[in-house]
């Protein structure tokens, strides 16, 4: 067991180069890893920060998951592909690629997260509940050889049952052996103990002898305490990393990251969402605006098209927000000022229009100013935006508002009364993110079934990503389908 | 024991008899001592009687929650001031229930309590054919006593824990707490666990099959094969002879809708119908001489049905929800029972068979015993008075109990 002073002063910037953090150590020899030695080498913050996104879209999706009442095997086949493009990790016999780069990232974020996740109990908890499932799915899914050999290489508590212990209840642990049609398999069976509050879901199914306080846990049922142990070691540290966080809050630089992680759990990932002008928004004209706000625009980005249309008005965050999810969404320079400008006239602001706000259109498309490409904001930032930020979060308290927006935006799609309490409930469990989910399966059923979200499972984090799928999805229905369904 | 002559004319309810009860009889003390694991404390180290809920009913049926105390003695002051009914024992939280509302909720979180289960006579009313409802008898106890003997014994020898505290609640149910350190700090998931991996008679009204005992056709677990046969040793007196459970057309198309096999149903059935009242020891005889003619795996089948109907009749029925979350609310021991006027008494499970429901000591019989024996000091408050009245034998084996609560820990302080 590791120290907790002793693991966050591992965390250091270098004096010499402000970029670079001086992380040590950090195991490698299996693929599954039971994170008890935090990572000792020099990172970028570039990579300290993007090895922590990437495994926190795995962990949020984990955890929509179970809000969304996936079940174990259909959140194992989600993860598996997410892990694929985000966070692979292979065997130690996959050829061809770096096998320790991605160990490496793999460590690193965890440790990341750690730092980010131990601050609140419920933040504690929900962090070891999703790194518990994907450890279950990666464990579940590792080559044997392999998963043998890392578990002979760690202690997990356990106590080998053995020949005189085992001789003196083979009539009680006979029953537990899988095959009882074979005469050795009772013989060939390995048993271990462990205390019975350890692997509580195996007492409960009674898969397990109990006696004295120990489960008597078949060879086969290893996993359940391999599971437990993970879990137990991980809140363990966790609690011990929260002990000693005001070392690393001197590490300023990173606080912001940090915080931003964790806020992340709630929002989903934070990503900026690049639409590729070639895919989805091609060729989008101003006047176009109208009828793609009413088919594909996610809830907060329909608000403020709604009250652009009633106002002919919109404050500073409305116009930044919006502008810029237009300006992804494929609206051009020209085409923005010419939207704008027409969204203006005749509202209070019409005169303003060419001094101000013409400037203001071109600074954010990276045309004034410092000239840079500003992305648009992700869910995570509107859900902190006090003004023009995301509809769900911000009219929680109002639940009958929201509902009303809720059917006037999106009844013509097909969402009905019926639909609210599931959305609603959602909204409750500030579960923002897996509400505008599954506002966008409810108003694609042709094209996604519950659970899919916008397609392999994946959550909306941006509001860019939501449009744009959006319309993905129209175009593949119209294109007719070349590939034969089988 | 004193029969008194006005017993029956005491008002459980009266804010009389309950103040002279708590004053004088009440064992505060002794449930000081349980509760605080210990000896009492100088320093705070150990946050355990003070951050106790009790939860009151008062006599106007009014309920206050969130009391706690940082001794015996402040309790009893307030117990004495607002005469309630009864009481409840809640969990100890992370902050002093009685502080509430001053701590933020993220800080006030159930922690530790010892794990209590309830088993309650009206869950046997499908079955039990002598009273029904709020009613219990002596023959109806032995139910409970069967209950509590496969119970008390699953715990100690599976689960370990030596530290069981048996307390009849007064009319027609049976509470236990167990106070071991581990199951004291037991998570709500890990209760969730232990009260399920007990749980084998799934409660409710109708008759029919309640029994899930076993994965498909496979043969019973080991350890509730033991049940199994702490239950068949009372089985014959119990089902059998007392209750006489197939006595009846009733009773026995029951026994016949949890037998498996169409042909010996029938064959039975037939046999019955002439003679529906024949004794119940009768028909099990009968249906037991069906099974030897079957054939294997027919009869291996019959065997496991045989199994789960000795479950069905007498295995405990827990009710699941008490004993699931720490949060949960447990009447106190020693309270009176608000329609009886019984006391809720330690019962020892060893003896629970002889256990007689009708001879606890009731609050007008105490009454009248304290009168007897203190005429010089009557009504007045005198130390330890309920050495002098039918309660002794009970707070002498609560306080036995307490003592051994509060060795263990001591001797766990030591040697850490
Ligand atoms: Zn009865």
């Amino acid at each position: 067991m590791f120290q907790a002073a002793k693991q966050t002063s591992k965390i250091q910037r270098h004096d010499k180069d402000d970029e670079t953090l001086h992380v040590e150590n950090g195991s490698t020899s299996y693929r599954l890893s039971l994170y008890d030695q935090p990572p000792l080498y020099d990172v970028t913050v570039e990579e300290f920060e993007t090895s922590a996104l990437d495994r926190l879209r795995i962990l949020a999706e984990i955890e929509s998951s179970a809000a969304r009442n996936r079940t174990m095997e259909e959140t194992k086949q989600m993860t598996i592909i997410q892990c694929g493009k985000y966070l692979p990790l292979n065997s130690n016999s996959a050829s061809g690629v770096d096998i320790q780069a991605e160990r490496r990232k793999d460590q690193l974020g965890h440790f990341v997260l750690r730092l980010a996740f131990c601050r609140s109990a419920e933040l504690r908890r929900r962090f070891v509940k999703a790194e518990g499932t994907l450890f279950r799915i990666r464990y579940e899914t590792d080559d044997s050889k392999e998963r043998a050999a890392f578990l002979s290489s760690k202690d997990f508590n356990w106590i080998s049952v053995d020949a005189d212990e085992k001789e003196k209840y083979e009539a009680q642990l006979s029953h537990f052996v899988s095959n009882k049609t074979d005469p050795n398999a009772f013989k060939n069976e390995t048993f271990y103990k462990v205390r019975w509050s350890t692997i509580p879901d195996l007492v409960e199914k009674r898969k397990v002898f109990l006696k004295g306080g120990f489960a008597y846990v078949p060879g086969r049922e290893q996993a359940s305490i391999i599971y437990a142990a993970f879990e137990e070691r991980l809140e363990a540290a966790l609690l011990a990393t929260s002990r000693a966080i005001p070392l690393v809050d001197e590490e300023t630089r990173l606080n912001p990251i940090l915080d931003n992680l964790a806020q992340g759990f709630t929002a989903g990932v934070p990503s900026d969402w690049v639409g590729s002008g070639e895919t989805t928004g091609e060729g989008i004209t101003a006047d176009m605006v109208d009828s793609l706000a009413k088919q594909h625009f996610p809830l907060c980005m329909r608000v403020l098209h709604q009250n652009l249309r009633k106002d002919h008005h919109m404050k500073h965050f409305g116009r930044l927000h919006y502008g810029l999810f237009l300006k992804v969404l494929g609206l051009s320079i020209d085409e923005a000022i010419a939207f704008w400008r027409k969204s203006f006239a005749g509202g209070p602001g019409a005169d303003k229009f060419d001094k101000e706000y013409r400037y203001n259109i071109r600074h954010s498309f990276g045309l004034e100013g410092r000239r840079m490409n500003y992305p648009a904001k992700n869910c995570l930032q509107l859900h902190t935006a006090h003004e023009a930020g995301c509809p769900y979060r911000q009219l929680e308290n109002s639940p009958e508002n929201l509902q009303s927006a809720l059917l006037s935006s999106y009844s013509a799609q097909g969402l009905t009364v019926d639909d609210l309490p599931e959305i609603m409930s959602q909204v409750r469990k500030k579960a923002y993110h897996v509400a505008c989910t599954r506002v966008f399966e409810i108003t694609h059923p042709r094209q996604v079934r519950k659970g899919d979200g916008l397609g392999d499972g994946e959550s909306v984090t941006h509001p860019n990503q939501y449009a744009a799928k959006s319309i993905e999805l129209e175009k593949e229905a119209k294109e007719p389908k070349m590939e034969v369904d089988n | 024991m004193t029969p008194s002559s006005d017993k029956e004319d005491v008002d459980p309810t009266s804010e009389q008899v309950l103040l002279t009860f708590y004053r004088r009889l009440y064992p505060f003390k002794q449930l000081f001592k349980w509760l605080n694991r210990g000896p009492e404390r100088t320093e705070k180290e150990l946050r355990l009687f003070p951050y106790r809920e009790f939860a009151y009913t008062l006599r106007n049926q009014a309920y206050l929650r969130y009391n706690s105390y940082p001794s015996d003695i402040e309790m009893k002051k307030h117990v004495c001031l607002l005469t309630p009914s009864r009481f409840e024992i809640g969990p100890v939280y992370s902050a002093q229930p009685k502080d509430k509302k001053t701590v933020r909720s993220t800080h006030f979180k159930a922690e530790k309590r010892e794990v209590v289960f309830d088993i309650d006579m009206t869950d046997y009313d499908p079955i039990r054919t002598c009273c029904s409802e709020a009613d219990i008898c002596k023959r109806c106890w032995g139910f409970i006593a069967v209950a509590v003997q496969v119970l008390d014994k699953a715990i100690r020898d599976q689960f370990g824990y030596n530290q069981l505290l048996w307390v009849y609640s007064g009319r027609r149910g049976i509470h236990l707490w167990i106070s071991d350190k581990e199951a004291f700090e037991l998570t709500d998931d890990q209760r969730k666990a232990m009260v399920e991996y007990l749980t084998v008679v799934k409660n409710g009204k109708e008759p029919g099959k309640q029994v899930n005992s076993r994965f498909a056709s496979k043969d019973l677990p080991p350890t509730l094969k033991e049940a199994c046969q702490t239950i068949n040793e009372s089985f014959d007196e119990l089902i059998l002879q007392d209750q006489n459970c197939f006595g009846s057309k009733e009773g026995y198309e029951t026994l016949l809708s949890l037998i498996p096999d169409a042909k010996v149903v029938s064959r039975l059935r037939e046999k019955w119908s002439d003679n529906p009242g024949s004794p119940s020891y009768i028909k099990w005889d009968e249906m037991k001489d069906e099974i030897k003619t079957l054939e294997q795996p027919a009869r291996r089948v019959m065997r496991n049905a045989m199994e789960d109907i000795l479950l069905q009749y007498a295995y405990p029925r827990l009710d699941a929800e008490v004993s699931k979350h720490r949060n949960h609310l447990l009447k106190a021991p020693f309270c009176i029972h608000p329609k009886t006027g019984r006391i809720c008494v330690p019962v020892d499970p060893r003896h629970v068979a002889e256990f007689d429901p009708a001879k606890v000591p009731t609050i007008g019989q105490l009454l009248a015993e304290l009168d007897a024996a203190g005429s010089s000091n009557s009504g007045r408050e005198h130390r330890d008075d309920w050495q002098k009245t039918s309660l002794k034998p009970y707070i002498d084996m609560f306080d036995q109990y307490a003592n051994s609560v509060q060795e263990k820990q001591t001797k766990m302080d030591l040697s850490w």
